[in-house]
């Protein structure tokens, strides 16, 4: 096979294409041996690298050339070569530089969660709690700025930025204008939109889904309710814009949809974009078409009291009669 | 005297002009090249020299030459780095001031060694007056007929572009220093691809340092193998260095590599001893960078033998009691001086020049920083001692580009040799404050080991 290359992650063998990542090869694989990412993106190209989150040890380059990478490498923009084995959380050397990283990603940052929006669906936050320490070594005074409103519907929270440019990616790649971008350099760096000018276009309000703190907040979500408390279902209506399909997840708190949001995916990823007018202003229930709640991993908070399909026990499944004392049940299952 | 090569008639009044640079020999390699040697050959010439990066990594620059990829149809380029913004190196401000045709002819030859046919010369924006020194000369030099269209009569044709840096010493790293050339923001690139694969505008490009590309000239001039059998081992040829700090004559001296360390800080030849009869407590061969060292490890090795100006001598004990050649800023400190304010003036160059990209570097800077100022103005604690080797040791090796390694070891490294001082400044605030710590046992001489016979 040419095309294939075989990869072994953690002693877990997996045939991937030529020129994957080490990363993405690994979420072929799934479960724990995936590499957080705070920074790489897969919808957005030149994305990763930078939060030094997903780091692993090369212990062997290739078949070709068994020599192992002398550094950690970032296995997002690694790619992967016939007969190389990456060492991720077998390894105590990436354990011991992932939590280093994640301290270093703090010790900044306001980790003011109780009152963050993002709280809960933070990735930041699920990181902290896997490899960060009980408490700061930091005792310096943190940096801070002032929040600033870009545009209507957006609010940039810079203290809680980590810097991951991923909102740089997306008006840089799906919005047809960008004017926003970091100004400065080194921990003073901010996202900054030049003289406090506002983001606006179709598809602006996409930076908020692929920020993975609570720098850029929905505006209009604001304060309206911890996710938690609320709950998500997927959704869909005919969008006339011709670059978004429509596809959404509604996040209800009793009968009233309180935000809009685009489809994530089991890694934080959205399935597609979506447009500014779906996420803002299409908040009623009749202007949707449920499909079914959505799939919230068991790991989440948010999963803490959500409804999930209805699985019915392996016993009714094997006996007739069963089935047919639960039917309605049952067929909730199908229909919900 | 040792032999001079690129240095060799720098005090010629009006050096600085093609006419006299061409009576005292210049562009006779760009001749010798063009007219009778192809682009292979000269590549093989500079491999045979053993030349080795001047910039500060040391890689053999004829092997990074013969990496640069050679797709048919796409342009090559080759790209100057004179982006000279490290702490206690200014050779290639002296070398431009002075002679700046010796640069503008290795850039025609190794242009025409790597089939570039644009070339720049990437100077720091500080350097105002070199960029138009440059300019000057490169105005002479196409006036001569070496450079623009069909550089004498062979067809080969050669542009060279003086550009002036944003003013960012990350701008100095090769992939950094390219997107500033593009005009975007100056964040080093992830690696790989490597530049000489996709480079400049995506295209195969070498990025080499001025003194690497001026050296260029003497190889053609004298030939690979006779530039080879100057030096010591794997380091051939001359070498730049950038003196500075307690000398009675800190300056920029061309030596001979393998000279040895005790020989050109006290030798008249050289920076002539340290100034105000003190005693050397410490020395940072190699620009801010490197790991800094005592003065008993600076002239010798651990087990007593003399250490040499090269590139294996210096590293000879690695990080334990070793440190680097890396660029050539050799800085001398007197007895008086205080490691702890030096070490925190290098940490709060690093903080200040972090681009922010990665957050090891981009934190850990600042962190670093912070720490030091504390220890240095008396506030410190007994523990922020091994949190510094904690936090440089997350930053080593996690970043992008090495500015997170070039900030993690001097401070590193300062602990290590120097963790008395460190203490001292803990142990008595006040002290520290109004003296300083003076050379305590970092002169005593290493006892040459004796290996018993058994």
């Amino acid at each position: 096979m040419d095309n294939l290359v075989k990869i072994t992650i953690d002693g877990i063998t997996v045939e991937v294409a030529t020129g994957t990542s080490i990363l993405n090869a690994a979420r072929q694989i799934g479960g724990d041996i995936v590499p957080p990412a705070m920074c790489y993106y897969s919808k957005l190209e030149g994305s990763g690298g930078k939060c030094r989150t997903c780091i692993v040890k090369v212990s062997k380059g290739s078949e070709k050339d068994p020599r192992p990478m002398p550094k950690l490498v970032a296995s997002c923009r690694t790619t992967v070569m016939d007969g190389m084995e990456v060492q991720n959380i077998t390894s105590p050397e990436v354990l011991e530089a992932r939590n280093g990283v994640v301290e270093m990603l703090l010790i900044n940052h306001p980790l003011d969660c109780p009152v963050c929006d993002q709280a809960g669906e933070c990735d930041l936050q699920n990181l902290s709690y896997e490899h960060g320490l009980q408490k700061t070594r930091y005792e310096f005074e943190r940096r801070t700025f002032e929040r600033i409103d870009i545009g209507e519907k957006i609010q940039l929270h810079m203290n809680r930025c980590i810097l991951c440019y991923r909102c740089v990616f997306v008006a840089d790649q799906i919005t047809n204008k960008r004017v926003h971008g970091i100004l400065n350099r080194g921990d003073h760096s901010e996202i900054s939109t030049y003289i406090q000018a506002v983001v606006e276009n179709d598809f602006s309000g996409n930076v908020i889904d692929v920020c993975p703190v609570g720098a850029l907040t929905d505006r209009t979500f604001r304060f309206k309710n911890r996710v938690w408390f609320t709950k998500p279902v997927d959704a869909h209506r005919n969008c006339d814009h011709e670059k978004c399909d429509g596809k959404v997840t509604l996040w209800y708190k009793g009968a009233d949809v309180l935000r809009v949001t685009a489809r994530k995916d089991q890694f934080g990823e959205v399935e597609s974009f979506i447009c500014n007018t779906c996420r803002f202003d299409k908040k009623a229930t009749s202007d949707w078409t449920i499909e079914q709640p959505t799939y919230i991993s068991d790991t989440s908070v948010i999963a803490s009291n959500h409804y999930e399909t209805f699985m019915p026990l392996p016993v009714i499944k094997e006996n007739l009669a069963l089935q047919e004392a639960n039917k309605v049940e049952l067929e909730k299952t199908v229909k919900f | 005297m040792s032999r001079k090569l690129l240095l060799e008639h720098i005090n010629v009044p009006g050096i600085n002009t093609l006419e006299v640079y061409r009576q005292k020999g210049g562009y006779r390699a760009v001749e010798k090249a063009i007219k009778t040697l192809t682009p292979d050959e000269v590549v093989e010439e500079v491999k045979k020299s053993g030349l080795r990066g001047r910039g500060g990594a040391g890689f053999p620059t004829g092997m990074k030459w013969s990496f640069l990829a050679k797709p048919e149809g796409v342009a090559r380029y080759l790209v100057c780095n004179a982006d000279e913004s490290e702490p206690g190196t200014f050779k290639d401000r002296y070398l431009m001031t002075n002679i700046p045709h010796a640069l503008i002819e290795g850039m025609i030859v190794s242009s025409f060694a790597l089939g570039a046919n644009t070339s720049y010369i990437y100077v720091r924006g500080e350097m105002m007056p070199q960029i138009r020194i440059l300019e000057k000369a490169i105005a002479e030099a196409k006036a001569a007929g070496f450079l623009g269209k069909n550089i004498l009569g062979s067809g080969y044709d050669l542009e060279l572009y003086v550009q002036p840096g944003g003013g960012a010493y990350i701008c100095g790293e090769e992939t950094a220093l390219l997107e500033s050339l593009e005009g975007k923001r100056g964040n080093p690139r992830i690696k790989p691809p490597f530049p000489a694969i996709a480079g400049l505008y995506g295209c195969p490009t070498v990025v080499n340092n001025v003194e690497s590309i001026a050296a260029v000239v003497p190889i053609i001039n004298d030939g690979g193998d006779e530039y080879a059998k100057i030096g010591i081992g794997r380091s051939t040829g001359t070498k730049l260095i950038s003196a500075s700090g307690n000398l009675v004559k800190p300056g920029v001296y061309e030596i001979e590599l393998g000279l040895p360390v005790e020989e050109f800080i006290y030798s008249d030849e050289y920076c002539g001893g340290i100034a105000n009869g003190k005693r050397l407590k410490a020395t940072v061969a190699g620009g801010s960078s490197v790991p800094i060292l005592p003065a008993n490890l600076s002239l010798k090795y651990a087990n007593g033998e003399p250490r040499l100006m090269s590139y294996e001598s210096l590293a000879e004990g690695g990080f334990a009691t070793g440190t680097m050649l890396g660029s050539g800023g050799f800085i001398a400190f007197d007895e008086d001086q205080c490691i702890v304010r030096n070490t925190w003036n290098f940490a709060r160059f690093y903080h200040h020049e972090s681009c922010g990209q990665c957050s090891p570097c981009r934190e850990g800077t600042g962190w670093l920083e912070k720490v030091l100022h504390r220890l240095e103005y008396g506030h410190g604690k007994m523990s922020d001692i091994d949190l510094l080797v904690d936090v440089a040791k997350k930053i080593e090796g996690n970043t992008i580009c090495p500015l997170g390694d070039a900030a993690a070891w001097p401070v590193a490294s300062a602990i290590k040799h120097f963790r008395d001082e460190f203490e001292w400044h803990v142990k008595e605030p006040r002290k520290s404050q109004d003296g300083n710590y003076g050379i305590a046992n970092y002169a005593v001489p290493i006892e040459k080991v004796v290996v018993a016979e058994v």
